[in-house]
């Protein structure tokens, strides 16, 4: 830990998180507040997909299960248990990550596009049983009643209790995403993603590992569902699992560069800021889906790379500080 | 007990269908490695050209199946070159992400334009009734058709020079450009074919069942776990892959709710690419 404090990328993602927290309380900006909120979450499922989909080369399209779960389980224990929303929280993150062990156990046994392809059976196996859960509301869902807000000091003082513990919900997976990065897994990972054979053959503990990040990797996404949807105060299957969330999740971490920290990041908050332009303005409002889908054919065509991958190339300098 | 055999019995006939849904799907994936993830999104055009086909045109809903042959022909060697081309021989990883952001401009475009609500063509043909059960004409012959196109698929890739240069691409593509198959053609002319088939399918399943801008990622991943029951590539495997499926659907839907038949279908995919890891399609690969 005190070498990481030495190390100048640690002050960056400090920096930038204190940004964050900071920048809607002066003035009491609650619409910028807002928009800086989805951007933490982007940034989010972005950072913790790219666990999977950087490090280890596996593509995951079902990451939003993760979120849609951790938000189920917490707006549950909420409303049927009056659980306080500390608690719940934790509980989403911990329930989720375990289950996605022991799915992960399962479905990790296949490579590559195999992989992939599963967990689009993921979402589907999930989103039916979560449609037919009857204590989960099944497809009408689960409506919170204005009371929950009362323990954090009435809605408008939750909204920014939520939004900070959102933006440590980021701080932390950046901070996670760096930190595995700089790791022995972390090097385990990237070598998975390089060549899985052969890391396996020099001593990669190749399914530990994958099982492994992909349990990590639904940790702080179960817990920005869970925030998100206390926010909300309302959860129904076609909002908890929604596609195209899982899928700007993979544009973002393309767009900024698939396995670093730095560019899935910035690609994340570029991206929510051009989907909201785009939401807004009436030309686009009903193109976002193709917008997000020619975006991401451009960059795999033309720009492997991402965002990153030009910074790296022109200023070869970056590569030491930005990871 | 009957009903679990009428039932049997109409999931063998939408079986057929379903492997036809599969096996422009399993072609691609066969001849280039490649995993067409716009395959839903292609069959749901070949449904909505049914539809403005026979509610625009006032055409035979079977009349629709020349022209979306065409079609779909031509919007899949324009695929190949749009998202494929520049990704054959690279990780397998970039061409489903590719492919899959094509999948997101069709989606994004139809949704816009149609929205999703359910359309339906009606078919009224006369059913062959059995004691108490009826099976609708449009089950059968769609089933029919389904086999006659995988034949003629199959004919095409034994017997024409075509087919056989498809085949040999399959198989080992630097070999093929070796004795002077121009590769390139024959890639692009195998995407178009399995975007047609998907075309084709999709008007058959139009004739079947009322469809949504989203309904082809449901026929997708049958799509998938046919692939994985009949192999790659090989259009007898994929129509015994979708009876296969067909028979499973039609002996569970009795006893389970509609929506839990996708996810028994993907555990099965799951185990059975679990119990055969790789295997039986390495063994498969080329073997067209």
């Amino acid at each position: 830990m005190s070498s990481m404090l030495r190390r100048p990328f640690f002050w960056i993602i400090a920096l930038a998180v204190t940004a964050f927290a900071l920048a809607p309380v002066y003035g009491n900006d609650v619409s910028l507040r807002e928009s800086l909120l989805l951007d933490a979450l982007y940034i989010t499922l972005a950072s913790n997909l790219n666990l999977m989909l950087g490090y280890a080369g596996y593509v995951n399209f079902g990451s939003i299960v993760f979120f849609g779960l951790g938000g189920y389980i917490c707006v549950w224990l909420v409303n049927s248990y009056s659980w306080p929303l500390a608690p719940s929280l934790i509980v989403a993150g911990v329930g989720v990550s375990g289950l996605a062990l022991i799915f992960g156990l399962g479905i990790l046994r296949l490579r590559g596009a195999f992989f992939a392809l599963a967990t689009i059976g993921v979402i589907e196996a999930v989103q039916a049983f979560v449609e037919n859960f009857t204590p989960w509301g099944g497809s009408a869902g689960i409506y919170l009643s204005g009371e929950i807000f009362k323990p954090l000091g009435g809605p408008a003082h939750a909204l920014w209790v939520i939004y900070f513990m959102m933006v440590a919900v980021m701080g932390l997976s950046l901070y996670l995403s760096y930190a595995i990065k700089t790791s022995k897994f972390g090097l385990g990972l990237l070598a998975i993603g390089q060549n899985e054979d052969a890391a396996a053959i020099l001593g990669v503990p190749t399914s530990r590992y994958k099982a492994l990040v992909y349990s990590v990797s639904a940790f702080l996404p179960a817990i920005a569902g869970g925030l998100y949807f206390f926010k909300s105060a309302f959860i129904q299957p076609s909002d908890a699992f929604d596609l195209s969330l899982s899928t700007e999740a993979l544009v973002v971490g393309m767009l900024g560069g698939e396995g670093t920290v730095t560019g899935v990041a910035v690609g994340a908050f570029l991206y929510e800021e051009l989907r909201g332009y785009l939401l807004t303005s009436s030309t686009f409002a009903n193109f976002q889906l193709v917008v997000s889908g020619a975006l991401l054919l451009l960059i795999v065509l033309f720009f492997p790379g991402g965002l990153m991958g030009f910074v790296y190339s022109r200023f070869p300098r970056t590569q030491k500080v930005l990871e | 007990m009957l009903g679990i055999f009428a039932s049997i019995i109409d999931g063998v006939l939408v079986g057929l269908v379903y492997g036809l849904a599969a096996m422009g799907l399993t072609l691609i994936w066969g001849v280039m490695d490649v995993i067409n993830l716009t395959h839903g999104a292609m069959i749901v055009a070949g449904m909505f050209a049914l539809f403005l086909l026979t509610s625009a045109l006032g055409l035979n809903p079977y009349a629709a199946l020349p022209p979306v042959l065409i079609g779909g022909f031509l919007v899949g060697v324009a695929l190949y070159w749009i998202s494929i081309h520049r990704m054959v021989g690279r990780p397998p990883l970039m061409s489903l992400l590719s492919t899959f952001a094509v999948n997101l401009v069709l989606i994004g475009v139809g949704t816009a334009v149609w929205g999703t609500a359910l359309f339906n063509v009606d078919v009224s043909l006369p059913g062959i009734t059995m004691g108490r059960y009826t099976f609708p004409g449009a089950h059968i012959l769609a089933a029919v058709l389904a086999a006659v196109i995988a034949a003629a698929l199959y004919l095409f890739l034994q017997r024409t020079r075509l087919g056989k240069s498809v085949r040999a691409v399959a198989n080992n593509r630097e070999a093929a450009e070796l004795v002077g198959i121009p590769t390139t053609r024959v890639l692009a002319i195998s995407v178009g074919l399995g975007v047609a088939l998907a075309g084709l399918s999709g008007v058959l399943i139009g004739t079947l069942f009322p469809f949504t801008v989203l309904s082809g990622d449901g026929y997708q991943l049958k799509g998938f776990v046919v692939t994985v029951l009949g192999g790659f590539g090989n259009p007898v495997g994929a129509l015994l892959g979708g009876v296969a499926l067909g028979l499973l659907e039609g002996a569970v839907t009795p006893f389970v709710p509609v929506s839990w038949t996708l996810v028994i279908e993907f555990v099965l995919f799951v185990l059975v690419l679990i119990a055969f890891p790789a295997g039986i399609f390495r063994s498969r690969r080329g073997a067209l």
